[in-house]
């Protein structure tokens, strides 16, 4: 058995002929709380983007362990990647967690609802299920995401700034769910933007800026140099660093 | 009156004709109004033109089904351009459309005149495919459009999750290993050819309103895909009926026209008085709410609580 979740090697993505990022090398260990921090600008959710497929790097590659299916990998967008005027309702959008696992035509089976509902419930929506989705907030609509991924019943999950403009609630539940998915045993990896609450959240950290500068866990890397070299003097002003 | 009308053999075959066009594209034009491709309907229909010609011009043959084979070749040629020019230049996606539109469309008029010079040729009534031609509709057009219906409304219920999940999150579905590409190209497939069945009914100018409008006064009625996608097969489906109808009690009025009229009231009642989403209830709703602020300020509370 492999110990990493997933290995980054010689990654080059370029957007035109911009490189984005440039020859990233990264091997993140299984059960881990991985955050990706840099920079905006940096290429946090394109590396995040480049290990889902769903950018072509331009050299290089990702592979994740021999055995693992596509619907073994979860992935949480930012939340304005979609349209909410979309006609459907919450607990619909969750069992699309469950379509990796239908194949083409099969559909939901009340299995699936059930399932369905117990994830709205763990991030505390179950009394939405029914809500239209262009009527929720910001957080329940992140929420929603989280839910959907957790139907998938995954083994790493990928979350693109999941925090971003969340409110309290949605930022507690967000954190237990780390927790539970860590708990499984599950891999999860994180773009992050709030250097202050990495030590707290996360176990594990790459710090990137275009190049990977360091990763490793937050006890050994996450400290004042790595960062001042990851903002190159840019940095927000922060506590949490040890 | 009404009674021999419903006995009439042409009306039945038109009637049924329209009907099955509105079904067909009232579904089709959920999804491309949902994925907000609304305009690709009209640049389809209007690349459409030239292949009907050309398929004439050929073959010399006018069978309904060599026309449409044309229509549906250049229609699916057209709809590929649009794609391939918004994603491989920086031209954006209304501007390609609006340079491929034309191009065609007018490619279409230049052949139209052209094969007109022909001596002898039997091209009278190619026009009809400009503006449509209702009452031109035979037996054989409706078994073929009964046909290519069955095949698009089974292809989109087979695989429905497919499409919602494409039209919602095409990103998420490319993360659990569907190919967006291929789904994308199957519905845009399947729009163009239920535009191709449209085709004689309405015409290549007014094609895109029976696609479009009768999904974006289902949308203001539903909250489900499922029920949005009915509701415009419905509405699309009964338009066809009425304007087939009033079209044959009322003598010079043009079935097609009448038909995207009716299902253009339709839309209007709806955006006025659509439940949530229509503009009556959006005011009400707001007044409504100003109105609790203004008890609530004068009995002293907070805005919070």
């Amino acid at each position: 058995m492999t110990d990493f979740a997933v290995r980054v090697q010689d990654l080059t993505v370029a957007y035109d002929a911009q490189p984005v990022l440039w020859d990233i090398d990264l091997e993140i260990p299984r059960s881990s709380l991985v955050a990706i921090v840099g920079p905006n600008g940096a290429g946090k959710s394109t590396l995040l983007k480049a290990m889902l497929g769903l950018l072509k790097p331009v050299t290089g590659g990702v592979t994740f362990p021999s055995g693992l299916s596509k619907h073994d990998i979860g992935y949480v967008p930012q939340s304005e990647n979609v349209d909410w005027d979309f006609p459907t309702t919450a607990l619909d959008v969750v069992l699309m967690g469950r379509y990796g696992h239908l194949g083409l035509v099969r559909r939901p089976k009340k299995a699936d609802r059930v399932l369905a509902l117990s994830c709205l419930g763990k991030v505390g929506m179950a009394a939405h299920r029914d809500r239209q989705i262009a009527e929720l907030s910001g957080g329940q609509q992140q929420r929603v995401f989280l839910a959907r991924a957790l139907c998938q019943e995954a083994n790493i999950y990928f979350m693109d700034e999941p925090f971003k403009g969340v409110d309290t609630v949605t930022e507690k539940t967000i954190v237990a769910l780390l927790q539970e998915l860590k708990a499984a045993g599950k891999t999860v990896i994180v773009v992050h933007h709030d250097l202050q609450t990495v030590p707290d959240y996360f176990d594990w950290v790459a710090l990137i800026n275009m190049q990977l500068i360091d990763a490793g866990p937050v006890s050994e890397v996450f400290h004042a140099e790595n960062l001042s070299r990851t903002y190159r003097g840019a940095m927000p002003p922060l506590k949490g660093a040890v | 009156m009404l009674n021999t009308l419903l006995t009439d053999y042409t009306f039945q075959t038109v009637a049924l004709g329209a009907a099955l066009l509105g079904l067909v594209s009232g579904v089709l034009g959920s999804f491309a109004v949902l994925r907000r491709q609304s305009l690709l309907g009209d640049g389809v229909s209007h690349a459409a033109l030239p292949g009907v010609v050309a398929a004439f011009l050929m073959t010399g043959s006018k069978n309904t089904e060599t026309l449409l084979a044309g229509a549906l070749a250049t229609g699916l040629l057209g709809t590929l351009l649009i794609t391939a020019i918004t994603r491989r230049s920086r031209v954006k996606f209304d501007s390609a459309l609006a340079i491929v539109m034309s191009v065609f469309f007018g490619g279409g008029l230049v052949l139209l005149t052209l094969s007109q010079r022909i001596p002898n040729a039997n091209q009278a009534g190619l026009n009809r495919f400009i503006y449509g031609q209702a009452s031109a509709l035979l037996q054989r057009d409706v078994v073929l459009m009964v046909i290519c219906g069955v095949v698009l409304l089974s292809v989109i219920l087979l695989f429905w999750k497919e499409f919602k999940l494409l039209c919602f999150d095409p990103q998420y579905a490319t993360t659990l290993g569907r190919s967006t590409g291929f789904w994308s190209l199957l519905l845009s497939f399947l729009t163009v050819l239920a535009i191709i069945i449209g085709l004689q009914t309405v015409g290549v100018v007014l094609m895109s309103a029976m696609l479009i409008t009768p999904a974006v006064a289902a949308r203001l009625w539903c909250r489900q895909l499922w029920s949005m996608v009915t509701l415009s097969a419905v509405f699309g489906a009964v338009s066809g009926v009425i304007g087939t109808a009033a079209s044959s009690l009322i003598s010079q009025l043009p079935t097609g026209p009448t038909i995207v009229i009716c299902v253009s009231a339709i839309a209007l009642v709806s955006l006025f008085i659509a439940p949530g989403r229509g503009i009556l209830a959006r005011a009400l709703n707001r007044s409504r709410g100003r109105a609790r602020l203004v008890m609530e300020r004068r009995d002293g509370h907070g805005p919070i609580d």
